[in-house]
């Protein structure tokens, strides 16, 4: 992923202020999509932040993710904690979470990588709700909250707009290059004196952390709260695949591949509800065969071809 | 003694991998602006001995130490950031990054650290040193083999080290490479560097080294100047087989 630039910067705020006038425009459906494409840009983002300089591919977001959701579900039923309490805590379990699996998975990489992390949080979900079903709550997880659909919007819009500034900040810092070199040879990083197991855990707690916000931030929409479903594994591949078909070479990227990847997959899903996971292959093989940049990488060739002309 | 002057300090070092033994018992000591060669056959356990240098992995047993400190137990960003820098024997640039990038990559976690401009016009400077300032901005997949090479030696000068490790770094050059090649090394030691450098190439080693090492299956067979130990019988017939000698 190369240094963001300045223009880069100004951009996003435009698009940020633009976006904030959706739910004036919108409600019912397209305000729903509004949050769906808020939520995976947050989401996808920050799992570039980590993933797009080092190519290490995560299928954790769905155990931050749930975190977040558990988190403000149990404190808000069980202990009567206020939504936003329980938000600043899912935040900071979700990044201790990170660490942790950060932690363990370093000297992990390539496919082992991979399917750690599928495993650890395939883990957490089935911890979770045991621990749930004999310990906890029987009375069940409900959020009850008095936001709506345009406040769940902004807020994630914020949280999206904090992830990239702080994917621009990082990209034009040290450990951005940092990890734009781990990316590229690990040994050479080390032999040029990055302590490549600090970069790592501290972007792979980023994404834990915004992972678990995002999460505690959707679930006053489901109002009750099922451990199996918002650790859903479904969520980690739809992050990589946006993100992928995005491209990972930008921090804009990831945008780009969320808005017609969810417009297609709830258009397929709303009319043929049976073949809607046929969209996650196809996608896949759309990204392999035809967009292995993504459309960033697409879009940077054909700007690149008219720059020659 | 000498010995107390040293800037890198090898002693008693045996590396085992599983059941082979790929360095045994090495001992050495590299002096302040010294270029010493290490010299032997194909699989004597070079690269192993520069690997356990830079910290790659640990040594089974003995004790690696510079300037008095033992570095020997420490990682490799530890043991960099300490003044020790390599070349590896396979070249390794980083593919995505410019060559100017890859250079920067040296300048900017080792013990200076250097950002932003200042790392790079100090890159643009060691890029201009290698004679490579001109290419700066080309993606490093266009570099020929010897061009990736002075790359690669700009972006470990580039840390500033206060040793540095070549691992056959001449290798794999055409003949005219060859000579600039060992100009740019002749170079680095006008300048003072304190040098190990592992080479096939016997020219390179008699017009540069003060000192050689030579290894034999893992063991040292002989120390000492470089005249000495080319003409020693032991390294004839090491490089040589038995029955030559
Ligand atoms: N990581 C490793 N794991 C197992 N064995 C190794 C490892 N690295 C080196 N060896 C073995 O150790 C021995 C010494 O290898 P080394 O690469 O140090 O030799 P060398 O002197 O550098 O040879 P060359 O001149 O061919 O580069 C060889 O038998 C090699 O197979
Ligand atoms: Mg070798």
């Amino acid at each position: 992923m190369n240094p963001a630039t300045v223009q880069e910067l100004i951009w996003a705020g435009v698009l940020v202020a633009l976006a904030a006038f959706w739910p004036m425009m919108s409600n019912g459906y397209w305000l729903g999509i509004g949050v769906d494409v808020m939520m995976y840009t947050a989401l996808a983002t920050s799992w570039m932040l980590f993933s797009g300089p080092t190519h290490y591919i995560s299928l954790a977001s769905a155990a931050f993710f749930g975190v977040g959701g558990f988190v403000v579900g149990s404190g808000m039923s069980d202990y009567d904690a206020s939504f936003w309490s329980m938000l600043a805590l899912s935040a900071v379990i979700g990044g201790v979470l990170a660490a942790l699996i950060g932690l363990a998975t370093l000297r992990l990489s390539g496919v082992y990588f991979v399917i750690f992390t599928l495993g650890l949080a395939e883990m957490i979900r089935n911890l979770v709700s045991w621990v749930q079903n004999n310990f906890l709550g029987s009375r069940g997880l409900y959020v009850l909250t008095e936001f709506t659909d345009a406040h769940l919007y902004w807020m994630l819009l914020v949280t999206a707009g904090c992830v990239y500034l702080l994917g621009w900040i990082i990209s034009r810092s040290r450990l951005g290059f940092a990890l734009r070199i781990i990316g590229g040879d690990e040994t050479v990083a080390r032999h040029v004196g990055i302590n490549t197991a600090m970069a790592k855990v501290i972007l792979f707690t980023t994404t834990g952390v915004f992972g678990a916000i995002v999460g505690a931030i959707i679930a006053p929409r489901w109002s009750y709260i099922e451990p199996n479903q918002v650790f859903s594994p479904q969520l980690s591949f739809f992050v990589v695949i946006m993100a992928l078909l995005g491209g990972s070479g930008r921090l804009w990227g990831p945008v780009v591949g969320v808005i017609p990847f969810l417009l297609i997959w709830n258009w397929v899903d709303s009319n043929f509800p049976n073949q809607s996971i046929l969209v996650l292959g196809v996608a896949f093989l759309v990204i392999v065969y035809f967009l292995p940049h993504g459309f960033v990488g697409r879009i940077e060739q054909l700007r690149a071809r008219a720059r020659g002309r | 003694m000498k010995q107390a002057g040293a800037v890198l300090s090898v002693k008693n070092i045996t590396k085992r991998f599983g059941g082979l033994v790929a360095v045994s018992n090495m001992s050495f000591d590299v002096a302040e602006h010294e270029m010493v060669g290490i010299i032997g056959p194909n699989g004597s356990g070079k690269t192993t001995m520069i690997n356990m240098i830079s910290g790659v992995f640990a040594p089974t047993d003995g004790r690696i130490s510079l300037r008095g400190r033992l570095i020997s137990d420490a990682a490799p960003q530890i043991i960099a950031r300490e003044g020790v820098g390599r070349t590896f024997q396979l070249v390794r640039l980083l593919p995505g990054l410019s060559v100017l990038e890859n250079v920067m990559a040296g300048a900017v976690y080792g013990h200076k650290r250097r950002w932003g401009r200042e790392a790079e016009d100090f890159a643009h400077s060691v890029l201009e040193r290698v004679g490579m300032d001109a290419m700066s901005h080309a993606p490093v997949s266009s570099l020929t083999y010897i061009d990736q090479k002075r790359v690669e030696l700009a972006r470990t000068l580039a840390g500033e080290p206060k040793v540095l490790l070549l691992d056959e770094w001449l290798a794999g050059l055409n003949p005219t490479e060859l000579e600039t090649g060992i100009e740019l090394i002749h170079n680095l030691r006008n300048e003072g560097r304190t040098i190990v450098m592992v080479e096939h190439v016997m020219d390179a080693i008699r017009s540069l080294c003060d000192r050689c090492v030579v290894m034999s299956s893992g063991a040292k067979i002989a120390d000492g100047t470089t005249d000495d130990v080319l003409s020693d019988q032991d390294v004839i017939r090491a490089y040589l087989g038995d029955d030559d000698a």
